[in-house]
């Protein structure tokens, strides 16, 4: 099921509508497990609202997704996240009022299994479980270098930090498909540089990241492979060599100085 | 058949007013986001002045309901400044508590003033109703259907053909850009407190005259004019007059087929009928959950 | 609170009826008691969950209804010569049968929150409470309308052949009281503080983030009410079987409103909020009575204290109050708790 470079999300005629505007015209993709896919583009191209509509938050016109043959179309998105497929939000999202261990806490829902009844009644197994998530909650804010401010209004945090937990938060519910939304947007080149090292040790647990992004040092650096939308549909598709080879791509997109500047 | 005809009637007349404490409701709840509690209270406040006009002060009848809706106004701007204008940018729940105590305070402070006893006033009209064929229309009701839909038309004018009723309706639509194309929204949520709060004044002043004046005749009203923004959908005038109406048969007719004693629950059987089968209300556009 | 603390707490508390000579003031705790019970049921879906209900007292009602009727019995005539019957049973299978009876509308309550949000839900939740009250009012042959139900029998419990206790008198009935309301905080507490009620809170603060890590937003709304539904429905229960009347004047508005101002003022989304609400605002009107203050002045007197808190202390009393202490420099209680 999960074979190295068999595909894991499959997106087939995707198009989404909005009114009268058509945001995603008829695209289809694959993302391959355990690889890094990002997609690029201007913004309005239509990558949020492809992630909105792979994880549940939006109704597709029409087209088929689907992830490791399971149909994620029409899917609310709390069940396409029990399928193991689970996203960070463009505009920073955490939990404020809470600490970043609560923030955790929350994103390890997925995790346990105490039933209402269970836990009315107070049941040890409640108490042991409640425990083993504490562990796991730690575990997570080490992953991504956060353990010192377990204890923290998630709202304190400065900006780099927050967008951490955001990932944090999204980590904690073990995604096997990690769809991160501009994850580095508005970071300094120290906080992207920091955080290219923590994607590096995601991939390493085995899990495949499909990307957005604009900042184009962080896309060339950790992709495996990249997809170019604009206007809603591709407009291509490659390693990151080829994309910044594609004339049409790196004239629109990337800015006229790498096409001097070569792989 | 007649029977029918006859509640038709009273229906449009009781409607033209429920359409009025829609229409002022639906524009504050739409325009502002406020679940106004004391909308209410500016009904019976309507019927008060009316009746301390008319009864206390020996006023012209017509003159006491002018300086009613005016009075009405005026203590909508009043509300809306002292307590709405320093939380403009605090969710709805942080509102509809401040105006759960606004409401509880005045209902009091009206019955303070009023005592619990109820009182009637006495209008200019002949006793004798008028009659056309099956129909018999008291003239004390078909002056208030007169001035319901001159006010709702008024109303309407406001809305679609002043500079006012522009920047509210640039307000409801995309309040972030309404205030960068330099809409004052202090001042439209203002004007839209005031002139959502003599919308309700006049039809406690409409109505005051035809039934009895009481301190809790607001309750009910609030919580109809509610059901009516819902059938109606937020924020449009027509679907609070529509809203209004139906709500008005409804009741006509569930009090005279069914029991008179449901006849005030039909309007909220109808609100979570219909909420339930379109959450959004009747005449709204979808609105995106989630 | 530390476990010192409130255990000398609950022991004061125990103790109350054997040395407060004036039954008076033990009714006033009983019925602040019932009103604490209600209170904490509502902070679970307005303080935790953030559902803007305002329909409470509807199962509060339901609850005083449902298990008067069983107790007293009861038949209704559904067709013309179709007619319902129950004998009276025992009060205690009663106030079962109205918790659950409450709990079944809380849970259709909970399913349509899921459809109707924001604003519009205070209005069903209202409307539903209205439509609740026409019908006791109205619906004389199964609940006596404005004549109210008279002579319910108050709580008896025994081993048949055994013995046998009924909760007539007061210190008895306070007992009862204090007892619930120990189990529903409990289980409130174990409620918030498991994974449903961290579901709750994020559905609160954040619900498309709540969402994407698996939250099922319709599950844990359902759960809230349901859970709500049934405390309240329980109170009323109590209510019921202390005051041995009930009339249709249980479902007014006010209630729901005095019920909310106890969890907003004491600080909603916070265990002991509605506890420190409930005190101050079922014991304020009899503070205010002996001042011969009118019942208008009182409830002017809470409106304003509504709108002042709400600007002052938006986050309630027993936040503020933690703030203050913490600020002081004391240790910081165990960050931990739910947060409010």
């Amino acid at each position: 099921m999960s074979v190295q470079g068999a595909a894991a999300l499959s997106v087939e005629g995707l198009t989404i509508r909005f009114g009268g505007l058509t945001a995603v015209d008829n695209v289809s993709f694959e993302v391959r497990e355990g690889e890094v896919l990002s997609l690029i583009g201007p913004n309005g191209a239509g990558k949020t609202t492809a992630f909105n509509a792979i994880t549940g938050y939006v109704e597709a016109a029409s087209g088929e997704i689907r992830y490791r043959g399971v149909r994620l179309t029409g899917l609310a998105p709390h069940a396409i996240a029990a399928l193991g497929v689970v996203r960070t939000f463009q505009k920073t999202s955490v939990f404020a009022g809470q600490t970043v261990h609560a923030n955790v806490a929350i994103g390890l829902h997925l995790r346990s299994r105490q039933t209402p009844l269970a836990i009315l009644l107070g049941l040890p197994s409640v108490a042991r479980e409640e425990r083993q998530l504490e562990r796991e909650a730690e575990e997570v804010l080490r992953l991504v270098g956060l353990e010192a401010r377990s204890g923290d209004l998630a709202a304190s945090l400065p900006y780099g930090e927050l967008r951490l937990l955001e990932v944090a938060v999204a980590l904690a519910a073990r995604p096997k498909l990690l769809l991160l939304d501009e994850p580095v947007s508005g970071m300094n080149p120290a906080e992207t540089g920091s955080f290219m090292r923590l994607l590096a040790r995601i991939r390493a647990q085995g899990i495949t990241v499909l990307l957005v992004e604009h900042d184009m040092k962080m896309v060339m650096g950790v992709s495996d492979r990249i997809i170019c939308l604009n206007q809603g549909r591709i407009i291509a598709t490659g390693t990151p060599a080829e994309i910044q080879g594609n004339p049409e791509v790196v004239r629109a997109y990337l800015g006229e100085r790498y096409l001097h500047k070569g792989a | 058949m007649e029977q029918l005809l006859q509640h038709g009637a009273n229906a449009l007349i009781l409607g033209g007013t429920y359409a009025l404490l829609g229409i002022g409701l639906t524009l504050i709840f739409g325009i502002m986001r406020v679940v106004n509690f004391t909308h209410g209270e500016l009904y019976s406040f309507g019927a008060y002045m009316m009746y301390a006009a008319v009864m206390l002060a020996g006023a012209d009848f017509f003159l006491a309901l002018v300086l009613a809706v005016l009075l009405g106004i005026a203590l909508g701007a009043a509300i809306e400044l002292l307590l709405l204008s320093r939380l403009r940018g605090a969710d709805i729940d942080t509102t509809m508590l401040v105006m759960i105590g606004a409401w509880i305070a005045l209902q009091n402070a009206e019955q303070l003033a009023w005592t619990g006893v109820a009182k009637s006033i006495d209008t200019p009209f002949p006793a004798t109703p008028l009659v056309l064929g099956p129909v018999s229309i008291s003239w004390n009701r078909l002056f208030v259907f007169v001035v319901a839909l001159a006010l709702i038309v008024a109303a309407y004018a406001v809305i679609n053909r002043t500079r006012l009723g522009r920047a509210m309706r640039a307000t409801f639509q995309d309040r972030e850009t309404a205030a960068l194309m330099g809409v004052e929204i202090g001042f439209v949520h203002t004007a839209t407190f005031a002139l959502g709060s003599g919308l309700a004044a006049a039809a406690g002043a409409l109505l005051g005259p035809v039934f009895v004046v009481y301190p809790t005749m607001g309750d009910l009203a609030s919580l109809k004019a509610f059901a009516i923004v819902i059938l109606g959908g937020l924020g449009s005038i027509p679907g609070a007059t529509i809203g209004g109406f139906i709500l008005a048969f409804m009741e006509e007719l569930g009090a005279g087929y069914v029991s008179s004693g449901f006849r005030d629950g039909m309007g909220f059987l109808l609100i979570i009928l219909i909420l339930i089968v379109r959450p959004t209300g009747l005449f709204a556009q979808k609105e995106r959950i989630g | 609170m530390t476990r010192g603390i409130t255990i000398a707490w609950l022991a004061f508390l125990l103790s109350v009826p054997l040395w407060m000579t004036d039954l008076y003031v033990l009714h006033v705790l009983i019925v602040a008691g019932i009103f604490i019970i209600a209170a904490m049921s509502l902070n679970l879906l307005l303080g935790y969950t953030g559902q803007l209900s305002l329909g409470h007292v509807a199962f509060f009602g339901i609850g005083a209804y449902v298990s008067s009727l069983v107790a007293l019995g009861f038949e209704v005539h559904v067709l013309p010569d179709w007619a319902v019957r129950l004998e009276p049973k025992p009060v205690w299978l009663g106030m079962i049968l109205g918790t659950a009876f409450a709990a079944g509308c809380g849970w259709v309550i909970g399913r349509i929150s899921f459809k109707v949000r924001g604003a519009y839900f205070v209005i069903v939740t209202v409307s539903f409470a209205e439509v609740v009250r026409l019908v006791a009012l109205n619906w004389v042959e199964l609940t006596q309308g404005p004549m109210a139900l008279n002579n319910i029998p108050a709580l008896t419990l025994g081993i048949p052949g055994l013995f046998e206790f009924t909760f007539l008198r007061k210190p008895a009935n306070y007992y009862l009281v204090l007892v619930v309301t120990v189990v529903c905080y409990v289980l409130i507490r174990r409620l918030v503080h498991s994974r449903a009620g961290r579901a709750m809170i994020a559905l609160r603060e954040n619900e498309p983030l709540a969402t994407s890590v698996g939250v099922d937003v319709t599950r844990y709304l359902v759960l809230a009410t349901v859970v709500s539904a049934a405390m309240a429905g329980a109170a009323g229960a109590l209510y019921a079987h202390y005051v041995r009347i009930v009339d249709p004047d249980v479902f007014l508005f006010i209630y729901t409103v005095t019920m909310v101002i106890m969890v907003i003022a004491g600080g909603k989304g916070t265990l002991a909020g509605p506890i420190v609400g409930g005190l101050i605002f079922g014991l304020l009107p009899e503070v205010l009575r002996g001042f011969e203050i009118k019942p208008e002045v009182q409830w002017v007197v809470y409106g304003v204290l509504m709108i002042l808190v709400v600007y002052f202390l938006p986050q309630g009393i027993v936040p503020a109050v933690r703030g203050w202490w913490e600020r002081r420099g004391r240790a910081p209680q165990a960050v931990q708790e739910a947060a409010p």
